[in-house]
């Protein structure tokens, strides 16, 4: 772009305005992880690597491991997305293709507004319904039959891992459901039209356009999904029960990265504790990094792929 | 644009008002700390700011560790805590510091249990034993031999403790240290510690949720939240062997219990404190302020407000379920105040 002089002036001054802002954004980013590091530096001295695959949380003998806080957020992020992603594509599908007019708007404005409910309301839903629900209609039958499953073990006591996946799914669901939305809404209605018309059936139809189209799209909605899953701090802390071990079943309590820094970082004193803190926050920091990243990596090569095949 | 520019001076004009007038605003005393005593000062403050428009202040309640940071720090003018500075966290102080007693509380074991009434009678063994995973069912002998008037069911018994850090927790691990070797050994005491069994609720009112809604279960919760809350709370044994259920005066009977051998610095638990009335799971909490005050105003204008809160401000703590220091502890608390100095001059 040629730049003259006189009235590019002020173009000039748009450009470096706003190409500050642009900077102050990754300033932050830089300036977050820094921090992060700086404050995590005497626990990563004192326990290195092993931080990362030991199981002890010991605030009295200053003996830290992030292990089972990992694991609680990978597992519980994980069931949440398992939960929600068939229900919210199909729940998507069905506002889209089949639902009645007068529907449409009521069921997509109530799955936008369970998103604008602040965490600690669902965190409260959990503990007084949520818990004591799944806790004697699934948990305690389950134990009963399937108790030699290792992910049914007993003994029952409502906090849960699966209370805390059970909940996140319902949390992440109306992000699913309205990209989902948006994305199946994109297909061409002549491409729809087109396989309907040479006799193919409306399951073959959405099979068809879904698997060409929507596939980035709703894996990018799954990845917004999973990002809030894995931070989400207060409804999770409410109902998995803060239990600092990894134990395979899924009725056993559990605990949460963003948990245990919220519950524990007021009162820290010793030194190592709250640098042990700090190093969970700059792990989970890392981790939806990485997340997005790869999610940004993969998505690229769906969308090459997709155009390719049309 | 004559009109922005008319509303512009308009709001230049209303800041500068509104700053004259914060200029000539009372002298305003900054705190921060602890969480449980929070209701109380916050009643304090209003009263005490009512009846001495100069002072005004102004709290955070962040947590004792928080407020303990901060005085060390000399950011806030006085902290507040429930657990006593350390050895070691006293060394990064910049001068001497008074620990100033100013309530008491009581930390009190609830339960859920169908057909089992309020004041199930616990040992200390028997709670310890039942925060240490060693005793699991509500009909085990140990706990049946103590409650022989009812009939105690057979049910796993589910253990429910904080999850965040708390003085509460502190208060609590250290009662659980100083009657059991045991616990002493493998747990230890702390605002948050490594427990061995059990599921944790973030807050009092975590734990308290854990417990109405888990049929068999046991925690431990201010006694304020537990009687707000009607919940079933357990009678313990004493050091002197009476079973005491939790109340105010059975709080204050401890702190007198220990007037005799409180030491001047008022750094002491009163877990297990002698006395027959004693509730052996209370302990104080104090607010933090410097020997020397670096601003003769404020210093002056602090000691003043102490002074208020032993005499005045006690008649205020058993309406908001605080537990009121005994007459021994705040004549020995007076004389404390006598210390706060400015340049070598007392302040009282």
């Amino acid at each position: 772009m040629a730049r003259k002089t006189g009235e590019n002036i002020k173009d000039l001054v748009f450009e470096r305005t706003t190409g500050a802002f642009a900077f102050l954004v990754l300033f932050l980013a830089v300036l977050l992880f820094a921090v992060l590091l700086r404050e995590s530096l005497p626990a990563l001295r004192k326990f290195g690597a092993a931080f990362l695959v030991t199981g002890t949380w010991d605030p009295v003998l200053e003996k830290f491991g992030a292990l089972p806080f990992i694991y609680g957020t990978v597992i519980s992020s994980f069931l949440a997305i398992l939960i929600a992603l068939p229900l919210s594509v199909g729940a998507a599908i069905f506002i889209n293709e089949f639902a009645p007019p007068w529907m449409k708007t009521p069921v997509s404005f109530l799955a936008e507004l369970l998103a604008a409910i602040p965490s600690v309301i669902y965190g409260l839903w959990g503990i007084f319904v949520l818990v004591p629900v799944l806790r004697d209609v699934l948990m305690k039958p389950a134990t009963k039959y399937l108790g030699w499953v290792p992910l049914f073990k007993g003994p029952v006591y409502g906090p849960s891992m699966l209370a805390a996946g059970v909940l996140l799914s319902i949390m992440i669901i109306p992000f699913i459901l309205s990209v989902s939305r948006e994305v199946l809404a994109t297909v061409p209605q002549r491409q729809k039209e087109a396989v309907l018309s040479l006799g193919g059936t409306r399951w073959e139809m959405l099979r068809i356009v879904i698997g060409q189209h929507c596939i980035p799209g709703i894996f990018g909605a799954t990845i917004l999904g999973l990002g809030r899953a894995l931070g989400e701090t207060m409804a999770v802390t409410m109902v998995i029960g803060n239990r600092p071990e990894a134990l395979l079943s899924l009725f056993q309590p559990g605990y949460s990265m963003a948990a245990v820094i919220a519950n524990e970082f007021t009162e820290a004193v010793g030194d190592v504790h709250l640098s042990s803190l700090v190093l969970i926050g700059l792990i989970l920091f890392a981790m939806t990094f990485a997340v997005n990243l790869a999610a940004k990596a993969i998505l690229t090569k769906m969308v090459a792929r997709a155009s390719r095949g049309i | 644009m004559k009109k922005i520019y008319g509303v512009l001076a308009g709001v230049l004009a209303t800041i500068v008002v509104v700053s004259f007038a914060f200029a000539a605003d009372p002298l305003t005393i900054n705190g921060a700390g602890a969480t449980f005593p929070y209701p109380l000062y916050s009643k304090w403050f209003y009263e005490y700011s009512n009846a001495n428009p100069g002072v005004r202040f102004n709290y955070q309640s962040i947590g004792s560790g928080g407020g303990i940071k901060q005085i060390t720090a000399g950011t806030v003018n006085f902290g507040a805590t429930d657990a006593p500075m350390t050895e070691e966290s006293m060394k990064k102080l910049p001068g001497p510091i008074l620990h100033i007693p100013t309530a008491l509380g009581a930390v009190v074991p609830v339960y859920n249990l169908d057909g089992v009434p309020a004041g199930l009678k616990l040992t200390p063994d028997v709670l310890a034993g039942i925060y240490l995973g060693k005793i699991t069912r509500w009909n085990d002998p140990k706990i049946a031999e103590l409650n022989k008037t009812v009939t105690m069911p057979n049910a796993d018994i589910v253990v429910a403790h904080r999850s965040d850090g708390s003085g509460t927790t502190d208060i609590f691990t250290n009662y659980l240290a100083t009657v059991n070797t045991e616990w002493r050994a493998k747990v230890g005491r702390g605002p948050s510690v490594n427990w061995p069994v059990g599921i944790g609720g973030k807050g009092n009112e975590g734990v308290a949720g854990v417990v109405k809604q888990t049929p068999g279960a046991i925690g431990y919760v201010e006694l304020a939240y537990a009687k707000q809350n009607r919940m079933k709370v357990a009678s313990l044994r004493n050091k002197e062997g009476h079973f005491v259920t939790p109340t105010l005066e059975a709080t204050s009977a401890a702190a007198a219990g220990m007037a005799k051998s409180m030491p001047d610095d008022f750094r002491v638990s009163l877990v297990d404190a002698p006395g027959k009335k004693s509730w052996p799971i209370s302990g104080l909490t104090w607010i933090l302020v410097y020997k020397d005050q670096k601003d003769e105003a404020r210093g002056k204008a602090i000691v003043q407000f102490l002074k208020w809160a032993i005499r005045d401000g006690q008649k205020m703590e058993a309406a908001l379920d605080y537990a009121a220091l005994p007459k021994p502890v705040v004549e020995k608390v007076d004389k404390a105040l006598r210390q706060i100095s400015f340049r070598g001059k007392s302040l009282y």
